[in-house]
């Protein structure tokens, strides 16, 4: 009889337990540790610390192992932590200038001052299936030096002596930074907040939002100014020495995107940037971030507002994947209360249509009738 | 409460490590703020930094954000869903609180002080000690006609609706009458256009004049609005098409009421079905009160026997 809705106490304990057993899998198998995950599954805890919004590779690595593998799952682990911890300080501003570089390629030169650092890259990798993989096995030993070369100026910055690039010049040092975590989104957001928004975004929205740029819908003519990856450290002020303290080194990935722009009534024609930031080796992240950041400063430099990606709404909305995933999946909550009424309004309008209906065959009748007398 | 669900609820057990309703006072007192904010502007969305809670958005984060930051160790909470106390996520979001909280729960309406609610006002009409929470996944009355956040704050700000009553009418024009089933367009106060969250029109006048406090809390859009005690809350309509609400050629099958919400429960695969409350600790006093309907014995048979 009325079973719809009881039981829903014992359903999610089972529920959870079988996600559970599901998680650890055949247990013939040892059990995956997260040293491991966080060790050989770097691309995966770089993207689950870059959206996560945390910098810490082991908790990464064991929201990945806790949502078996699934990264907006992993994402969504990491955030919901992240909201439990206190602030205890802001750090000054990273300068990847400064960076330990591993990786460093421009494309708007062919070559510059320092070089040209593929570093570990699956650029020039055919994508054929080893497997030798599947037996296992280290691999042999990278040659020397290939790692963590001193830090290189910033190629945009280094060429730009005409200054036929835009310059970026810093906020002052007691400007306010928007935090998306602590103040909500509204519009017209400044770049502080977008560039945040689009740090913490989906990989697969920036990319895709990044890609449409490439194909018409606000045309950006992107060059790679520069892409740089490596250690930089952060510093904190503490207040009470006086100076600056390093707190730690961590991996990220820079984008600098160089784009054409035509000039305008107060404006000279000059190349503008889109900027792109993820922590850990996040080149594709990166990329379509800077796309989409130039996109998104149509309005500052005074151009027609026309395709999705240049539409702060429509891209800073939508870019989270902890609120899309939970909003597109609260769907499978029970909705029958809207739905009976949904229900009750189609069977009215469905009864006066058919009622509409009998009242005017009714009348044609008559009118034959009438015609047949 | 069950045995069974009692049991479930006690082995949850008070989670160390948290601070009282997982959220930081900090955080609470900004959520408070932004509450005294709504409650002194009745109906206008005030925007609020919320927090990331470890349910996900759209299952009821930003009604958690505001029953955390309202509830005390006094109170006695209720949560529902569709009405029901025991629907999957009423029984989540209820162990999230007593987890994290130790409060006192019940299913009774009459006896919970704080009530968190999705999709529903309970039909037991509501006293002045007691606060409504909604769960809202849409703030925005305006936003199926415009998306653009800046411009439904401007129409707010110049009380600027002839959109909402040109799209009123034209359900008039094409199907004869108003076809907004749920999530009805309400005025409050005379001032701000509100969306009383995805309720069925069946339960909208009850926002008008309640004497409880109603709080709506959208965590992912991170909007908080209120309607205070003993406010006017109207229905937009026209002179000639007055407000209706839905009714029902059936009584409940259970408790045989007449004027409560009723679903639809089918009953096989040859179109068989019986109409229930939808709220459930309704039905049940009801019940207990001796009112029977049609199909009531089955249902006392299975609860005798768990």
């Amino acid at each position: 009889m009325y079973v719809a809705v009881k039981g829903g106490e014992t359903a999610i304990g089972n529920a959870h337990a079988l996600l559970a057993e599901d998680r650890r899998g055949d247990t013939a198998l040892p059990e995956l540790s997260v040293a491991q995950i966080r060790e050989q599954l770097s691309g995966a805890v770089d993207r689950v610390m870059t959206e996560g919004s945390v910098y810490d590779p082991e908790l990464a690595a064991l929201a990945l192992k806790q949502a078996r593998g699934d990264q907006v799952e992993a994402i969504f682990l990491l955030r919901a932590y992240r909201t439990t911890l206190p602030r205890l300080a802001v750090s000054r501003p990273i300068d990847t200038a400064k960076m330990r570089i591993s990786r460093r390629i421009s494309s708007c030169f062919k070559d510059m001052p320092g070089g040209q650092l593929l570093g570990p890259t699956f650029d020039y990798t055919h994508r054929l299936l080893d497997f030798a993989l599947l037996a296992g096995g280290d691999p042999a030993a990278a040659p020397e030096g290939g790692r963590l070369a001193d830090a290189m100026p910033q190629v945009v910055d280094l060429l730009n002596a005409e200054g036929l690039i835009e310059r970026e010049e810093p906020d002052a040092e007691d400007a306010p930074v928007g935090d998306l975590t602590r103040e909500p989104l509204m519009f017209p957001a400044g770049r502080d907040v977008r560039l945040q928004n689009l740090a913490r975004a989906d990989e697969g929205w920036l990319l895709a939002m990044g890609y449409s740029t490439q194909r018409g819908y606000a045309k950006s003519h992107p060059f790679v100014g520069e892409i740089r990856s490596g250690e930089v450290s952060v510093e904190i002020d503490i207040p009470e020495l006086g100076f600056a303290v390093d707190i730690g080194d961590i991996t990220v990935t820079e984008c600098q995107m160089v784009n054409q722009f035509r000039g305008s009534k107060s404006e000279p024609p000059k190349f503008t940037r889109g900027y792109g930031l993820a922590f850990g080796y996040a080149e594709r992240k990166a990329m379509a971030m800077s796309l989409v950041d130039r996109a998104l400063r149509a309005e500052e430099l005074g151009e027609d507002v026309t395709a999705p990606a240049q539409d702060q709404e429509f891209v800073l909305y939508h870019a989270d994947n902890v609120e899309a995933s939970g909003f597109v999946q609260h769907l499978k909550l029970p909705h029958h209360v809207d739905f009976q009424s949904e229900l009750t309004l189609v069977r009215l309008m469905r009864a006066e249509i058919a009622a509409g209906e009998t009242a005017v065959t009714a009348q044609q009748d008559e009118t034959l009738e009438e015609a047949a007398q | 409460m069950t045995a069974m669900q009692q049991q479930y609820e006690a082995s949850a057990g008070v989670l160390d490590g948290y601070n009282f309703a997982f959220l930081d006072e900090q955080t609470k007192r900004m959520i408070r703020r932004a509450i005294l904010k709504a409650v002194a502007i009745p109906g206008y969305q005030v925007p609020f930094g919320s927090r990331e809670m470890p349910l996900p958005y759209g299952w009821g984060t930003g009604g958690m954000q505001v029953t955390a930051a309202v509830i005390g160790r006094a109170d006695t909470l209720k949560v529902i869903d569709q009405g029901a106390d025991d629907t999957t996520n009423a029984v989540s979001i209820r162990r999230f609180f007593v987890r994290m909280t130790g409060v006192a729960t019940t299913e009774k309406t009459r006896e919970a002080t704080l009530i968190q609610t999705r999709h529903r006002v309970p039909e037991t009409p509501l006293q002045e000690d007691q606060i409504l929470v909604y769960q809202v996944p849409i703030p925005e009355p305006l936003r199926w006609l415009e998306p653009r956040e800046t411009e439904t704050r401007k129409m707010h700000g110049l009380s600027e609706y002839g959109v909402m009553h040109v799209k009123l009418y034209e359900d008039i024009s094409r199907h004869g009458h108003i076809s907004t089933a749920y999530d009805y367009p309400v005025m409050v106060n005379g001032r701000y256009l509100m969306r009383c969250s995805p309720i069925p029109k069946f339960d909208t006048p009850k926002l008008h004049m309640n004497a409880a406090l109603q709080l709506f809390g959208a965590g992912r859009e991170k909007r908080i609005y209120a309607v205070p005690p003993y406010t006017e809350v109207k229905p937009l309509d026209f002179d000639d098409h007055p407000f209706e609400i839905e009714r029902w050629s059936e009584a409940c099958a259970l408790c045989a009421a007449e004027n409560s919400f009723l679903d639809e429960v089918i009953l096989d695969d040859r179109g068989g079905r019986m109409f229930v409350c939808s709220d459930t600790d309704y039905c049940g006093e009801r019940q207990a009160a001796g009112h029977r309907g049609p199909m009531a014995a089955p249902y006392k048979d299975r609860e005798a026997a768990e």
